[in-house]
């Protein structure tokens, strides 16, 4: 039995202890915007929001957190897809099949918080997420947009 | 948009109007689509809705490469439609074979998804502009000559008159469609052609894309598998016992006697049930097979006589022997993963007089034929729904293994909905691997450094023969000799040289090959450019002078290379460091080119710089689109220079997963500057082409940077440190 707190929402589950968060996110709450690429922490597919913090969901078990940690997921970046990093990868058609792009999205949105203004070695250091479609250039330059968007905005 | 949703709501409209055929499972996918007054169709390719929206069917599944906006640009276009009330849908193979076929090809592959079908997919969105003023003609007693059409609005000058699409489309339906087809000149477009946003996008921002793994029904069991590690191995035994008490499992069972697989309430409990299954295999005869087997067999044909002839002009025996200089280089090419993010699946729904499959596949024809025998119904009682897929690149219409399996599972259960997902590891094990090969290649030249004569001796793996081996042509592959044919829409050797022999001795892994992104004009286009640059230095000429001396007789193919050598300053000094490599090729009908500038530090780690594209496909749909491609396949061609490589050991794929299967991040991915340069007057491809060029223009720039020859992929296994 766990308690989770998912995009605001309190989720009582009732599962295995050692059932990776991505699992529970996916199968017991019924979010399947966050994807299963790996299971191994390798790829990114997976991220989701801990207080802020992009983790990789697949490896963390569900035993390992608490009503008190704030779990936000693709769904809920935004109330209507406003999310700057949003915005920017709609302006710049970002995704190929997309199904990277909600661990693309996690993973930037939580480096612009942190990161304003990031530099190319800061994009390349925190982006590690995989997508095979090849969608890096795009990434990059609409992480960026996004960065000048905020500072207009 | 949504497309799934979109699909899966409209079947269950339309076959609650539609009277034939039992509601088993509490819906209906309809096999003939029902003509409303809600959905007019007014041809197969166009439906109006009294709103206006404009609804065009995609018969090619969009697997992230954007030929869903491309083909709906097309047909928009054709039709004068209003690009805002446009969406789409994706009509099933059983109701493209319920009606003869109307659709044509489902199949998206050999990036043919537009190319392959503009012609008729214009056709139909001009015929239904014709039929709308048609019927707004007859409705205002005008000639129709007098009619015109604009963004959805048709008008009558004269009398001042003017009707919507969606008021004409129930009119238009009924009448006779057109057999005088004009399409517009290219140059007159206004929609296609057009750098337009993705139709798709939107919905992967915010997780609300149903990909194929995300499908769900009521009462919906999922499953996971394992199959034999060694390829034409056995399931030997089983000890399910441990499993089947673990929480949420269902069934335990065997496919195929190769594959053990567990049903229960949600996929991780299945999976990790899987686990604890105890599996004895028999191996069977390939249980020694290893990357050294492979590549000791391959070289044996390098030398061997027996050889299937791909390409033949003149005697390159002789010329080798008379020559002045002589070269000689061996190349290879390993098996590689496609790693499609997602990894394959489909839910399947089974009982003794419906079979219904839900997948993600690059042709539903061919996935349909896969359910029909497995499901051991006819065809008029199985249908397969396409979701999206987590990319595809070949994997998905190179075999339909998943699909064969989620029907045999469902059998199990009938009535049961069951979504079969491989784990990454079973996916990455039991992929349809790029071929491998090996080449030979040898050159004459002449006292003035001209080339006289080329061999080729491939020796490898045929596609074909691993998965259609009723395709082949007498025993020949001819798809092995993409790109180095001497003729042909689809690739064209392009150099003139007078003695040249292409042939090909078939060895076959035991390791099942498919069609890869760019498939055999990868490994083609490095054995043949890399080459080249090896013949200019042997000559002392500078590579761009060496192939321009030979391609006068092919002034598409130079004019992208001319392209690539101009945009990126050739010739011009670059950073200190930093050297530029050169290639060229054509395959899919598409002319491209590239030029790569790479450093390579004293510790022999390769920076690649900048890139330089350029791609001739003719008519080009959406500028930015193809852009998109062009970036796309590079990063999946340099991933597979800098590190694809499958090996195998004891029978079996050695690695698994990203962890031991690394690709391309963030990081390594180097500016690409895309030049599309077409030149009008055909239909080339765009999702593969440019991986041709990726490998073997940074390949060559390597050597410009370091002087050493890297003739085997890939590159993480060559030491390039200052020696
Ligand atoms: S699925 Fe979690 S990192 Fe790949
Ligand atoms: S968009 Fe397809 S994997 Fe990234």
């Amino acid at each position: 039995m766990a308690r989770l707190t998912i995009n605001g929402k309190t989720h009582d589950i009732n599962v295995e202890a050692d059932t990776p968060l991505l699992w529970v996110i996916r199968e017991q709450v019924g979010l399947t915007g966050t994807k299963y690429g790996c299971g191994v922490a390798a790829c990114g597919a997976c991220t989701v929001h801990v207080d802020g913090v992009p983790t990789r969901s697949c490896s963390l078990p569900v035993s390992s957190f608490t009503e008190a940690q704030k779990i936000v997921t693709i769904e809920g970046l935004s109330p209507d897809v406003t999310h700057p990093i949003q915005k920017a990868w709609a302006e710049l058609d970002v995704p190929q099949c997309g199904y990277c792009q909600s661990g693309q999205i996690m993973a930037a949105a939580a480096l612009i918080a942190t990161k304003p203004n990031p530099t190319d070695a800061d994009i390349n250091a925190e982006m590690t997420n995989i997508c095979r479609c090849g969608t890096y250039n795009r990434i990059r330059a609409a992480i960026k947009l996004a960065a000048s968007n905020t500072k207009r905005g | 948009m949504t497309i799934a949703q979109n699909l899966s709501r409209r079947g269950f409209l339309a076959g609650t109007a539609a009277t034939s055929g039992g509601l088993t499972f509490g819906f209906h996918i309809p096999f003939a689509v029902a003509q409303t007054a809600n959905q007019p169709e007014i041809n197969a390719w166009v439906v109006v809705k009294p709103d206006d929206t404009v609804v065009i069917r995609i018969a090619r599944i969009d697997m992230g490469q954007g030929s869903l906006t491309g083909l709906a640009q097309l047909v928009a276009e054709e039709l004068d439609a209003d690009w805002s009330k446009v969406t789409t849908e994706y009509p099933t193979p059983g109701q493209n074979v319920a009606r003869k076929r109307i659709w044509g090809d489902f199949q998206t592959a050999g990036s043919r998804g537009i190319r392959g079908s503009e012609d008729y997919v214009r056709k139909g969105g001009a015929a239904a502009r014709l039929m709308l003023m048609q019927a707004a003609a007859d409705e205002w007693k005008v000639p129709v000559a007098e009619v015109k059409t604009s963004k959805g609005v048709i008008t009558h000058a004269a009398s001042n008159r003017s009707t919507t699409y969606g008021k004409m489309a129930l009119a238009a339906a009924k009448i006779e469609a057109p057999k005088d087809i004009k399409l517009k000149d290219p140059k007159d477009w206004t929609i296609a052609g057009k750098p337009l946003k993705r139709l798709d996008t939107a919905p992967k921002l915010n997780g609300a894309q149903v990909y194929s793994i995300d499908f769900t029904m009521p009462g919906m069991l999922n499953a996971a598998i394992k199959e034999t590690p060694v390829p034409g191995g056995k399931v030997k035994s089983i000890d399910a016992a441990k499993a089947e008490k673990m929480p949420g499992v269902k069934k335990v069972l065997t496919v195929d006697g190769n594959a053990v697989v567990v049903i229960a309430d949600t996929w991780y409990r299945a999976k990790t049930a899987l686990e604890a299954v105890e599996i004895v295999w028999d191996e069977g005869a390939n249980a020694n097979a290893s990357s050294a087997s492979i590549a000791a067999m391959l070289k044996e044909g390098l030398d061997a006589k027996e050889a299937f002839v791909g390409n033949k002009s003149g005697d390159v025996a002789a010329a080798i022997a008379g020559a002045a200089k002589k070269i000689e280089a061996v190349y290879a090419y390993p098996h590689q993963s496609h790693m499609t993010m997602e990894p394959m699946n489909a839910t399947a729904q089974w009982t003794a007089d419906k079979c219904m499959v839900w997948t993600g596949t690059q042709n539903a024809e061919a996935a349909l034929a896969t359910a029909v025998p497995a499901s051991g119904l006819t065809i008029d009682k199985c249908d397969v729904i396409r979701l999206n897929p987590g990319g595809a690149f070949g994997r998905r219409s190179s075999s339909h293994d998943f699909v064969r399996q989620a029907v045999l599972v469902a059998k199990e259960m009938p009535g049961t909905p069951i979504k079969l997902i491989w784990s990454r590891e079973q996916d990455t094990t039991h992929g349809t691997y790029h071929p491998t090969t090996q080449c030979k290649l040898t050159g004459a030249l002449d006292d003035k450094g001209n080339v006289v004569g080329l061999h080729m001796r491939i020796s490898g793996q045929s596609i074909l023969a691993g998965l259609r081996p009723e395709a082949l042509v007498e025993g020949r592959d001819p798809g092995t000799f993409q790109g180095l044919n001497a003729q042909g829409p689809e690739g064209q050797f392009g150099y003139d040289i007078p003695n040249v022999l292409v042939d090909h001795a078939m060895r076959n892994s035991p390791f099942r090959p498919g069609f890869w992104r760019g498939v055999n004009n990868n490994q083609n286009a490095i054995y043949l450019e890399c080459f080249m640059d090896e013949m200019a230095h042997a000559a002392g000429q500078d590579p761009l002078e060496f192939r321009r001396k030979m391609m006068a007789k092919f002034p598409k193919h130079l004019a992208v290379l001319n392209t690539v050598a101009e945009k990126s300053g050739w010739g011009t000094p670059t950073a200190p460091g930093v050297y530029r490599g050169i290639s060229q090729h054509m395959g899919y009908g598409s002319y491209v080119a590239a030029v790569a500038e790479v450093s390579v530090s004293d510790k022999g780690e390769v920076k690649i710089h900048r890139i330089v594209a350029a791609t001739d496909c003719g008519h080009v749909v959406n500028p930015q689109q193809v852009a998109a491609q062009i970036e796309g396949s590079f990063a999946y061609g340099l991933s597979a220079l800098l590190y694809g490589e499958m090996t195998a050991k004891n029978g079996r794929m050695e690695q698994e997963n990203f962890d031991t299967y690394e690709v391309m991040k963030m990081a390594e991915m180097p500016p690409v500057e895309s030049y599309p340069v077409p030149s009008g007057g055909f239909w080339g491809g765009v999702g593969e082409p440019t991986i041709f060029v990726a490998a073997p223009a940074v390949l060559n720039a390597i050597f410009a940077a370091t002087g050493k020859r890297v003739r085997s992929i890939p590159l993480k296994n060559t030491d390039l440190r200052k020696a």
